[in-house]
């Protein structure tokens, strides 16, 4: 599924490399800690998270990760758009939390 | 050509507490990687073992180096600091164990899986530490 249709039907709100979107998600995480997503997301997946600290570009760039979903409303900082945008990592935040989230793109037959 | 020839070598500084430009290194060895058409899964484990090796500079030692080489045969990072070094290096290697503060872990890290996945993710996997001093890890990843 395209990256596009996802941030509409779960309306999100892209707040970084809104040029970046059209992109097909093979997959997806959910996991809060960095080495985790490291060892065990896989490329081109969608990962929800409620870090919003710089630190998660970084990751997110080396997994090739096709987007982030910070989850609970939360804002990240200024590094860590400014971040995204450098690194062409799509920036994406919802008010649900992560159970929501990861249930609604499993429904849209998204899996891990 | 002689197995051991280096065909490509780039040394990397890493500063600690500089999470501005933290991972830089990790992409650089990476896309380098990518360029030159090495396989995904040696690209992956490539991956997770000089984050791993990079963050845990950045969390917790003053500065440290990072050099990366590549032979026909494998790729070799070479990661040494100068930091306060692991009293116990066989506990530090347990997965989940981790010095972490509140602070680290609010930024994701601190799972205590960093040592560990490196030596899974490794073909050869050394590490010598020397409290007061520093760490030093020896890192292959074989390309066959
Ligand atoms: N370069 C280093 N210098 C000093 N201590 C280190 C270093 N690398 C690892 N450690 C120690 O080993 C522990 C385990 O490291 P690791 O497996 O990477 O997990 P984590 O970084 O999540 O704690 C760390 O919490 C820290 O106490
Ligand atoms: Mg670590």
């Amino acid at each position: 599924m395209n990256l596009k249709q996802i941030i509409e039907k779960l309306n999100l709100k892209v707040i970084a490399a809104e040029d970046s979107v059209d992109v097909e998600v093979k997959g997806g995480y959910v996991s809060d800690l960095l080495s985790d997503v490291m060892a065990n997301a896989r490329n081109k997946s969608i990962w929800i998270t409620l870090q919003m600290h710089q630190n998660i570009i970084a990751v997110a760039s080396l997994k090739e990760i096709a987007g982030i979903i910070i989850v609970n409303g939360r804002k990240p900082d200024e590094e860590t758009i400014k971040k995204a945008e450098e690194q062409k990592i799509p920036l994406l935040l919802s008010d649900l939390p992560a159970f929501e989230i990861a249930g609604m793109l499993y429904s849209m037959g998204i899996s891990g | 050509m002689n197995n051991n020839s280096v065909l490509f070598e780039e040394d990397f500084k890493i500063k600690g507490w500089d999470f501005t430009n933290a991972g830089e290194a990790s992409l650089k060895i990476k896309n380098y990687l990518k360029e030159v058409g090495i396989a995904e899964n040696i690209l992956k484990r490539v991956a997770i073992t000089s984050y791993e090796a990079e963050m845990n500079i950045v969390l917790y030692a003053k500065e440290g180096t990072i050099n990366f080489k590549v032979t026909p045969k494998k790729v070799l990072l070479e990661v040494k600091d100068r930091g306060p070094g692991i009293e116990d290096v066989e506990l530090a290697m347990k997965e989940g164990y981790s010095t972490a503060t509140e602070e680290i872990r609010n930024m994701g890290f601190g799972a205590g899986m960093g040592l560990p996945n490196i030596k899974k993710n490794a073909d050869m996997f050394v590490i010598k530490s020397e409290p007061g001093k520093g760490t030093k890890l020896n890192i292959e990843v074989y390309l066959k």
